[in-house]
């Protein structure tokens, strides 16, 4: 038996220890070294960048620099795909929230006839893989005379993240207690002001989630934004990123500059909604 | 006047608006943006699809096209090898992040960034760490060995098992947190028990963990199957298909045909794959909808 204030030194402490770190540092590596070599390449001037480096010899922020002075050919239009891709992931959150949050209530909290079978429907999407129904996709858009605007891929990635808002959002409902609407209806609230007043808020949480989700995809997708916009003004960065490819010379050490300010974003959403999400998006995934 | 066609139903049906309560009409407003979307965006372009992809021509283009059975060949041991990797190193490593220790929570919160962060800026980082002259790989294998690495992405079995590390980089922190979910959720004094016994760490897996999260890591492994047929990125990123249209897979060589102007022939390769998928699709929702 260990005692308070006595730190026992034990061999078999010792191996257990050691044994998590021969899988912890393993997998530390595996995890950061894309992320290191594109942060690397961030901070390389040229020279150091091709050279194979594990470090380079003079560090600079020289390519931020010209990536937010625009001074390369690619990236004259950075400022304008970093807006275009702000505006459709904001556009992205908002609209499935909206859409979704609605159908949610209605099935979970309103009983309406046919919700089971909309959400069945909604499942249905959420396990169409995604690029699958691009290919079909991108010709409606054709046909709907959207393509090359914002709206064709707003409305396609709304699509995409609704069905699993709408399950998860549905699961939450759930576990309202009904006696809540009761009480409300009792005090004679109409369906508009229990769903303004009681349920929305109670919700919050699982919004939260809901709506990270949805800016996260939008603004983390290549293949619709790759497929439905093309003008170089209209497109988002990651189609812009795309496009250093295409070039014989790419300027690699600016591609990954811009990859690596195009990462963030998302890097810092993600760990100040931590908490809600995991809960609210593992929970959503699989049943468990 | 209401119209009756036979003549024994003299009453008239009561108008619609009465017989929903005023919860339900608002119920069905609510439900509407979602259903306009679902039809606009899903049901429409999945008929116009099948319609074009209907002639039987199609088909016998497809399976002429060499590039197609390879690509149907590669999305099968994507699926097959790749996800049984990827879902058993995920079991492993929710075993090693279910631990108590500091440092393994903070392990934790830098193992989820692949996920966190978009494709293409990671994905096109690896591909040039892979580059056979400037790559940092060859690089280090020319200064340990003095000889040329290879050329990784020239050759398809290379270049596809590449991808499918990737793939395995890119999605393992969210399998590996849902499996911790599963095995947090089994109950500690089993464990204890198991202890006091003592049982090996194979006998505690093997009668305690696996039985509780043999379900859970089935759906998993189904629900990751259905989620790489979509994957796009982890091939297109990496080798663009090649070396040779190679390293395709279905997800790449419909979007490969629809670049190429053939729509007809994109939707016949993805028809070809809806008797795998479907099944998955049902048993999920039948699943998940209980």
């Amino acid at each position: 038996m260990k005692l308070p204030g006595v730190s026992e030194f034990s061999w078999r402490d010792v191996a257990v220890e050691a044994r998590l770190l021969l899988i912890g540092i393993p997998v530390f590596l595996w995890t950061m070294i894309p992320i290191y070599h594109m942060f690397l390449f961030a901070i390389s001037p040229k020279e150091d960048a091709f050279s194979g480096k594990l470090w380079p010899d003079h560090p600079t922020l020289h390519n931020f620099e010209i990536v937010f002075k625009q001074q390369h050919y690619f990236l004259r239009d950075f400022y304008i795909q970093f807006w275009n891709s702000t505006v459709i992931a904001v556009s992205v959150g908002v609209l499935t929230l909206f859409i979704a949050t609605a159908a949610a209530f209605a099935i979970s909290r309103l009983k309406v006839p046919g919700g089971r079978t909309v959400l069945n429907l909604a499942l249905f999407t959420y396990f169409i893989p995604a690029a699958f129904l691009a290919v079909p996709m991108y010709r409606t858009m054709g046909n709907y005379g959207l393509l090359n605007n914002h709206w064709s891929l707003i409305l396609a990635m709304v699509t995409i993240a609704s069905p699993y808002a709408i399950w998860v959002l549905k699961q939450a409902s759930d576990k309202l207690p009904v006696e809540l609407d009761e009480a409300a209806v009792m005090d004679g609230a109409t369906t508009l002001q229990i769903f303004r007043l009681v349920y929305l808020p109670l919700m919050m949480p699982s919004l939260v989630a809901i709506g990270t989700y949805a800016v996260l995809l939008a603004w983390n997708e290549y293949l619709y934004a790759f497929l439905l916009l093309s003008n170089d003004r209209e497109i988002t960065l990651p189609v812009a990123l795309g496009n250093f490819l295409a070039a014989d010379d790419s300027p690699w050490e600016l591609l990954m500059t811009t990859g690596f300010i195009y990462a963030l974003p998302p890097a810092a959403v993600y760990y100040a909604f931590r908490r809600y999400m995991v809960g609210g998006l593992t929970a959503g995934a699989v049943k468990s | 006047m209401a119209i009756t066609l036979s003549g024994d139903q003299s009453m008239p049906a009561p108008p619609l608006s009465s017989r929903l309560t005023p919860a339900q009409v608002w119920g069905i407003v609510l439900l509407a943006p979602y259903l306009l979307v679902f039809l606009a965006f899903v049901v429409y372009p999945v008929c116009y699809g099948l319609w074009l992809a209907r002639a039987p021509s199609n088909y016998v283009a497809l399976f002429h096209d060499p590039i197609f059975a390879r690509a149907a060949v590669n999305t099968l041991i994507f699926l097959v090898i790749g996800i049984n990797i990827k879902m058993l190193i995920a079991l492993f490593l929710s075993g090693f992040f279910a631990q108590q220790r500091t440092w393994i929570k903070w392990l934790s919160v830098i193992f989820i960034l692949p996920w966190a962060v978009p494709s293409i800026p990671t994905i096109l980082s690896v591909r040039f760490m892979f580059n056979p002259e400037w790559g940092v790989v060859n690089h280090l294998i020319f200064s340990l060995t003095g000889d040329d690495g290879p050329n990784w992405l020239n050759d398809p079995a290379v270049a596809l098992s590449m991808a499918i590390g990737v793939h395995i980089w890119k999605s393992l922190p969210f399998w590996t947190l849902i499996l911790i979910t599963g095995r947090l959720a089994i109950a500690h004094d089993l464990f204890e028990a198991a202890e006091v016994d003592g049982a090996s760490w194979w006998q505690k897996f093997r009668y305690i963990t696996w039985p509780s999260m043999q379900t859970l890591y089935i759906t998993c492994t189904l629900l990751s199957m259905i989620w790489t047929l979509g994957d796009f990125n982890s091939v297109y990123l990496l080798t663009g298909g090649g070396p040779a249209d190679l390293t395709h897979v279905l997800a790449t060589l419909g979007i490969r045909y629809l670049r190429l102007d053939q729509l007809s022939l994109a939707m016949a390769s993805i028809v070809c794959a809806m008797p795998f998928v479907l099944p998955l699709v049902y048993f999920m929702m039948k699943r998940l909808s209980r």
